[in-house]
C-alpha cells in the first residue's frame, strides 16, 4: 500500500514539499542545538521546561482524541464512522512521531535516551508514559494497517484484531492520564498538583483531536474528493461540544479552587496566566493575551459548533471555522499556558518569564511539520484504498 | 513457500521483540530495581528521626546513618562573610562555572532572603536581623526525595550509607524532570558546556558536559576521604553550620538539634528535608 504515497498530483508533491522545507530548516536548527547545548533555547533554571514539553503534551491528547471516533464504531457499532475511524488511527501516530520527536529535541543528552529502558525505573512517571506512548503507537500501527488491507481486499479484518482494537480504547485514556500524571503528582508545584488535571486533559483531547479530524476531512473532501459523511461530521460534532464544554468547566473548577479558598499557592498561576502579576514594582503579564485569546476561541467555537451555521449541507465554512478556533484555543491553553504557568512562580517564590528563541521556534515548526507530513502519507493510503475500492 | 516466508516473518518478528524486552523485563524483577526506592531496611531507619521530629507517626529506633545539617543563622549574621566564603569554597571544591547571566545560572549553595526561602514561615514584621540577613539555600537531602522518584533513569538515588542524595552525571539524560520534582528549586542544568566558565579548575572533582543536571552532593567526595563538606569547613569555629548523624543520638548535630527550636523547608510537602535551620 505504501506505493500509494508515490503517485499524486502536483498539489500533493507541493504540499510536500513546503512541509519538507520546514522540516530541513528544523532539522539543521537541530544541529547548531545539538551542538551548543540546551541554551540555545529561552529555557532557564527557572522555566525548566518550554515549547517542546508543551507541544508533547498537547499532541498526547491529539493522539488520544482519536479514540472518538474508535469508540463509538467499535463499541457502540456506529456505522457512520466506519469510513473515518481509519483516519482517527492515522492521526494517532503521526501526533505520536511528533510528541517523540519533542521529547528528543528537549533532552540535554539524546544519545542517552536509552537510558530509560536500559535501567527502567518504576517510580517514574516518564518511564510510564514512555511505556504507553510506545504501545499506543504500536497499535494503532498495526490497527490501522490490518483493518485498512482488510478494505482493499474486501474482506473481513482478521477476528484476532478486534483484541488490539478494544485493546487501544484503554490505552489512548491512559497516554494523556500518565501525561498528567508527570505534572499532577510534584509536590510545590501548586498549579499541577490538582486532581482535575488528568480529566481535563481527557476532556481538552476529545475535542481539539476530533477537531483537527474534522478539519482534514473538509480538506481531503476537496483536494481528494473523500466525503465523510455529514451524519458523521454532525455527530463529532457534537462529541467535541461536550468535550469542550467539560474542558471549560474543569478550568472554571480550579478557578473557584483558587480563588474561594483564598490559598496563595492555589491561585498565584491563575493570576499570573490570566490577569498578570505585579511582584516587586515589576509587571509580569506575558501569557495575559494568549490565555484570552484561549477562552474567548473556546466559547466562540462552542457557540458556532452549537449553531445551525456549523450544520449547513453544501457550505462546510463555518463547521471548519468552529473547529479551527476550538483546535487553537485548545492549543493556548494546553500547548502553551498549562506548561507554562506551572512554572511561575519558581519554588522561592520568583518569577522568571520565559520567551522562547527562533532557533527553537523553528525546531518547534519543524517537528509540527514532520507530522503533518507523516500525517499527508498515512492519509495518501487511506484515501488511495477508499478510490480503489470504489 | 510464501506460507513458509510468512512463518518464518512472523517467528523472527516475535523473537526480535523479546530480544529488546528481555533486558527491560529481567532489570525490573531483579531486586536491585525495586530496591531504588530506598532500600527497605535503610529507608525504614531515616524515616525514624523525621517521624519523631514531629510527623505524628510511630517512632521507630533509628538504624544506619542520616547526614544532616543544622544552619545556626544567630551565629550565621555575626559573621557575615562566612557564608560567602562557604559558597566560594562550594564552588572550587565542585568545579561549579560562573555564568554571569541568571538564565544559565548553576548553584549548589547560594543566599536568598528569608521569605523566599521559607515560604511557608510568615515574614510578616519579622526581626530586623532575619529580614536583613541572607539565608543560605542547598539540596535538602530529603529522606523522601522527590527528585530520586520523578528520575526516569535512576541517575538520581538516596545513597542507602548515609542518607545523601547523589547523582551520575554520566547517566543522566537531561530531561529536567528532576527540576519540576524539587520543590526546593536546589537542581541546576547545564544548559551549555559549563566548562569556559569555571573559574580554578579543580583536578579532584570531575566537571560536567553540557546536558546534564547536578546539585549539591554534601560533598560525598570529601565525606569519603574522612573530610567535612566544604561549607562546614569553611564556617568553622563559628558553629553557623554544624554536621553529622542525625540518627546518632551522641552526634554534635543531634546535641543542637536537642537543644535547640529548628525549622525546615516545606514540611508539609513531606520530603522530610535534612537541613535544618535556627533562625
Amino acid at each position: 500500500m505504501i506505493e500509494k504515497t508515490l503517485k499524486g498530483k502536483p498539489a500533493y508533491w507541493i504540499w510536500l514539499a513546503f512541509l519538507g522545507m520546514f522540516m530541513a530548516i528544523g532539522a539543521a536548527c537541530y544541529i547548531r542545538q545539538y551542538n551548543f547545548g540546551l541554551g540555545m533555547t529561552g529555557m532557564s533554571r527557572d522555566v525548566s521546561w518550554g515549547l517542546y514539553i508543551s507541544q508533547f503534551t498537547f499532541l498526547v491528547g491529539v493522539a488520544a482524541g482519536g479514540v472518538m471516533l474508535v469508540l463509538p464504531y467499535y463499541i457502540h457499532n456506529y456505522k457512520e464512522f466506519g469510513r473515518i475511524t481509519i483516519l482517527g488511527e492515522f492521526l494517532a501516530i503521526s501526533a505520536i512521531v511528533m510528541c517523540m520527536l519533542f521529547i528528543m529535541a528537549d533532552l540535554g543528552q539524546p544519545m542517552r535516551a536509552l537510558n530509560v529502558i536500559l535501567h527502567p525505573t518504576p517510580n517514574s512517571m516518564l518511564f510510564y508514559d514512555m511505556c504507553v506512548l510506545l504501545g499506543y503507537l504500536f497499535l494503532n500501527i498495526l490497527c490501522g494497517w490490518v483493518i485498512l488491507t482488510a478494505e482493499r481486499k474486501q474482506v473481513k479484518p482478521p477476528k484476532w484484531i478486534y483484541f488490539f482494537v478494544y485493546l487501544s480504547i484503554p490505552f489512548a485514556v491512559s497516554i494523556h492520564t500518565v501525561t498528567a500524571m508527570l505534572y499532577c503528582g510534584l509536590p510545590g508545584r501548586h498549579f499541577w498538583l490538582s486532581a482535575i488535571i488528568a480529566p481535563r486533559f481527557l476532556a481538552s483531547a476529545f475535542a481539539a483531536g476530533p477537531a483537527l479530524i474534522i478539519l482534514c476531512c473538509i480538506i481531503l473532501k476537496r483536494v481528494a474528493g473523500f466525503d465523510a459523511g455529514k451524519k458523521a461530521m454532525n455527530k463529532i460534532v457534537t462529541i467535541i461540544i461536550y468535550a469542550a464544554l467539560l474542558n471549560m468547566f474543569f478550568v472554571g473548577l480550579e478557578f473557584f479552587v483558587g480563588y474561594y479558598s483564598n490559598i496563595p499557592g492555589h491561585k498565584f498561576a491563575l493570576e499570573y496566566l490570566f490577569f498578570g502579576i505585579e511582584h516587586h514594582g515589576h509587571v509580569y503579564n506575558n501569557l495575559v493575551p494568549f490565555m484570552w485569546a484561549f477562552v474567548i476561541l473556546a466559547f466562540g467555537a462552542i457557540g458556532l459548533l452549537a449553531s445551525p451555521l456549523a450544520k449547513l449541507k453544501d457550505n462546510d465554512f463555518f463547521l471548519g471555522l468552529g473547529c479551527a478556533m476550538l483546535f487553537l484555543a485548545f492549543w493556548l491553553d494546553k500547548g502553551i499556558g498549562f506548561v507554562l504557568g506551572g512554572f511561575v512562580p519558581n519554588p522561592l517564590h520568583e518569577i522568571v518569564e520565559y520567551v522562547p528563541t527562533a532557533n527553537e521556534l523553528a525546531i518547534t515548526a519543524g517537528v509540527w511539520a514532520t507530522g503533518f507530513f507523516v500525517l499527508t502519507l498515512l492519509y495518501k493510503i487511506a484515501i488511495g484504498v477508499e478510490h480503489e475500492i470504489e | 513457500m510464501n506460507k513458509q516466508r510468512r512463518k518464518f516473518l512472523k517467528i523472527a518478528g516475535v523473537s526480535a521483540l523479546a530480544g529488546i524486552g528481555a533486558p527491560a523485563l529481567i532489570k525490573l524483577s531483579s531486586s536491585s530495581a525495586v530496591a531504588s526506592s530506598g532500600g527497605q531496611e535503610a529507608a525504614a531507619g531515616h524515616g525514624a528521626a523525621t517521624a519523631a521530629a514531629g510527623h505524628g507517626a510511630a517512632v521507630e529506633a533509628p538504624q544506619g546513618v542520616r547526614l544532616g545539617m543544622v544552619i545556626d543563622m544567630r551565629k550565621m549574621a555575626e559573621v557575615p562573610e562566612q557564608l560567602d566564603n562557604a559558597i566560594a569554597a562550594c564552588i572550587s571544591a565542585h568545579n561549579i562555572p560562573e555564568f554571569p547571566d541568571k538564565k544559565n545560572e548553576i548553584k549548589w549553595l547560594w543566599k536568598a532572603p528569608f521569605e523566599n526561602v521559607f515560604l511557608d514561615h510568615s515574614s510578616y514584621h519579622s526581626s530586623t536581623r532575619v529580614a536583613n540577613t541572607p539565608f543560605p539555600a542547598l539540596c535538602n537531602h530529603c529522606d523522601d526525595p522527590p527528585c530520586v522518584r520523578a528520575c526516569p533513569t535512576k541517575a538520581t538515588f538516596k545513597l542507602a550509607k548515609n542518607g545523601v542524595v547523589a547523582m551520575d552525571f554520566h547517566r543522566c539524560i537531561g530531561c529536567r524532570f528532576c527540576m519540576a520534582a524539587c520543590p526546593y528549586g536546589a537542581r541546576s542544568f547545564n544548559w551549555q558546556d559549563p566548562r569556559p566558565y569555571i573559574k580554578k579548575y579543580n583536578a579532584d572533582f570531575p566537571s560536567r558536559m553540557m546536558g546534564v543536571v547536578e546539585k549539591c552532593n554534601f560533598c560525598g567526595e570529601r565525606l569519603a576521604l574522612g573530610q567535612e563538606p566544604a561549607c562546614v569547613e569553611a564556617c568553622k569555629g563559628t558553629g553557623a553550620i554544624t554536621f553529622g548523624d542525625l540518627n546518632d543520638p551522641q552526634s554534635e548535630v543531634r546535641q543542637v538539634l536537642d537543644n535547640e527550636f529548628t525549622i525546615q523547608r516545606k514540611t508539609n510537602l513531606g520530603t522530610k528535608p535534612s537541613v535544618f535551620y535556627i533562625v
